[in-house]
């Protein structure tokens, strides 16, 4: 690896953790369009702080495009409060206006060839390492791995600093403003930090990226933990790891780095998405099915328990008794057999002492639902099916 | 029951897009006193609590905590909000919810430690959910997750409990607890404002009654005002409870 893929690579995984941290907490604000808004919105900011700065890494031009992701996010409140259109609406009208002047401006006045279009929405990253960072004639590195290294620890101070507060009033607003912690401080707060890290990161991986970046590796993290500290963690693994793989993947293609990286998200997604253990769309339908089952084998045991004559035990008038398929009831009977809930004598069914025992707890765990006893029987329950 | 005032509400207004949902109310809690707050829907139960707690701002009126505003008294009122207030797939569990209980009394930047645990621990005991103190929340009942918002108001230890409909889809045995505890937080002296729906129970859940519907009907002693008069013209139907006294 030559020093400039390192710095590359170094550079994007810085990103991908800066955003995966104000991310987490816009994923799960529920404020996830918030960010394709704010990326758009800068653009104009970045503009007008070009043309005052003249230098695409100057702090005031920072400053200057959060400032207009701050905008968008009190616009899209103002116009919200309204009552008139809703949130979405109101994101869907903010953001393309501001984005327009920018795209105007920019045709109109600027000729530099970094601030185009095509740059702002995709970003280069292959450009990056080649604009240093020079202090007293000395080769310090690449200027957007220092812009987006402070912003990183600018970030993780105040999330370490603020992790209390930050918890509490993305639970729970209205608890967090009567135990005197200010939910809006803690709502612009985060604004500023997501609009500035935007800023610092898209020069790098462009508007499309970012919001990618912010969101993808957040989503990811929610369907692998029930733990607020590990979910951060969780997304600034995958982000750094999208990061990585992103540039190898563009390495070997020849194309796009922040193309490659946004493909190795949502390909990470597709299969969380659909393998995560407890929250993945497969995990999901087969508890279902075992959910199903259960009811099924209850109602089954419950019908035997009922029902002394033989008439209404015989296995072949089951299917028309309790109305199930002879597939399903077929699959039930063995099911209860297997864990000696029934014996079969001359195709009559009867309910053994365990079978027996084991309705009557379940009825009566349905039935009163009483606080602890559920947990043991919960887990009998769920034991027996092995 | 003391002579001090828990809460003091004067000529309160609240208006939600300038159409007031509580109008020009004068309410005096005295302390240690177990009180319902009822009316019909839309009567502004809710947002008296809220105006209450600062989470609300009034177009017009003043509130006092014993006698002081509740931004300097924040430390002595616990709140329980409605259960649907908040997102229960959040990820966290049912200790944790309760450890944010006590986060009032450390301030900002303060973290929970060992002494915050046990407090949240007792609490999670008290409502009888210690076995759940690991579980996520959205693997909870209605019930009780319930009982955790009850169990993170108790942590705070405060000397004002105001409550948002407690009881709202929890079971009979659930009901039974909380008000268990509610009573035996005003035996030790402590101030309880509870939004209540069901009529029935009032006289046997409670000693004090605001009936509320807009305006202020009436506030005082159960035994005293809870009768059919001030029961026809808060619902402005004809009403007949049985009151037993």
């Amino acid at each position: 690896m030559s020093s400039v893929q390192i710095e590359i690579q170094l550079i994007a995984s810085l990103v991908a953790i800066a955003c995966a941290i104000p991310g987490t907490f816009l994923v799960l604000r529920k404020m996830a369009m918030i960010s394709d808004a704010i990326s758009h919105s800068i653009l104009p900011g970045i503009v007008i702080g070009f043309f005052l700065t003249e230098d695409l890494n100057s702090p005031w031009l920072i400053l200057l495009a959060a400032l207009t992701g701050i905008l968008t996010v009190i616009l899209v409140e103002f116009i919200q409060k309204t009552g008139l259109v809703k949130e979405d609406t109101a994101i869907g009208l903010v953001f393309p206006a501001l984005f327009s002047i920018g795209v105007i401006l920019i045709a109109k006045n600027a000729n530099d060839v970094h601030l185009d279009v095509d740059a702002v929405l995709l970003g280069e990253l292959a450009f990056a390492p080649f604009d240093r960072f020079l202090f007293n004639g000395i080769d310090l590195g690449p200027k957007s791995l220092w812009i987006i290294g402070t912003i990183l620890a600018i970030t993780l101070t105040l999330l370490i600093t603020f992790f209390k507060e930050l918890k509490l009033s993305t639970f729970d607003k209205s608890l967090a403003t009567t135990l005197g912690f200010s939910p809006v401080v803690m709502h612009y707060g985060l604004m500023s930090i997501a609009s500035v890290t935007t800023v610092g990161a898209f020069d790098a991986v462009g508007a499309i990226l970012v919001v990618a970046l912010m969101i993808a590796p957040s989503a990811i993290a929610y369907l692998l933990t029930n733990n607020l500290k590990k979910m951060i963690l969780i997304a600034c693994y995958f982000g750094v790891f999208s990061a990585i793989t992103g540039y190898w993947l563009a390495h070997i293609l020849d194309a796009s780095i922040s193309g490659a990286m946004t493909t190795v998200l949502g390909v990470l997604f597709l299969l969380v998405y659909l393998f995560a253990p407890n929250k993945g769309l497969i995990a999901v339908l087969y508890r279902q099915k075992r959910q199903k089952t259960e009811v099924y084998l209850l109602t089954f045991l419950l019908h035997l328990q009922n029902h002394k004559e033989e008439s209404e035990r015989h296995v072949q008038h089951l299917n028309e008794h309790i109305n199930w398929r002879t597939v399903e009831s077929k699959s039930i009977l063995s099911l209860a057999k297997e864990n000696n809930m029934i014996k079969i004598e001359n195709d009559i069914i009867s309910l053994t002492r365990k079978g027996k025992e084991f309705t009557t707890e379940a009825i009566n765990y349905i039935t009163t639902n009483k606080s602890t006893a559920i947990e043991d029987m919960k887990d009998r329950f769920f034991l027996f099916r092995g | 029951m003391s002579n001090r005032t828990a809460i003091t509400v004067d000529d309160l207004t609240v208006a939600y897009n300038y159409k007031p949902v509580l109008w020009d109310i004068d309410l005096v809690v005295p302390e240690g006193v177990l009180m319902a707050i009822v009316g019909p829907n839309g009567a502004g139960k809710s947002t008296l609590i809220k105006s209450i707690l600062g989470i609300i701002k009034p177009i017009a009126g003043s509130i006092t905590v014993f006698d002081k505003p509740y931004k300097k008294q924040y430390d002595l009122v616990a709140y329980v909000p409605q259960k649907g207030s908040v997102d229960w797939d959040f990820p966290t569990t049912a200790l944790d919810v309760v450890m944010m209980g006590t986060y009032g009394s450390l301030g900002w930047i303060k973290r929970p430690g060992k002494k915050q645990k046990k407090a949240a621990l007792e609490a999670l005991e008290k409502v009888g959910m210690l076995a759940f103190k690991s579980r996520q929340i959205s693997q909870l009942s209605g019930g009780q997750q319930q009982r955790i918002f009850l169990a993170r108001a108790l942590v705070q230890n405060a000397s004002i409990y105001l409550m948002d409909e407690p009881f709202q889809g929890v079971d009979a045995t659930t009901e039974k607890a909380i008000i268990n505890i509610l009573k035996e937080l005003r035996k030790s002296g402590k101030t309880v404002v509870v939004v209540h729906h069901d009529l029935q129970t009032v006289p046997e859940y409670f000693d004090w009654v605001t009936f509320l519907n807009v305006k202020k009907i009436a506030t005082g002693p159960v035994k005293d005002i809870f009768n059919d008069d001030n029961l026809t013209k808060t619902y402005g139907i004809n009403y007949k409870v049985s009151v037993q006294q």
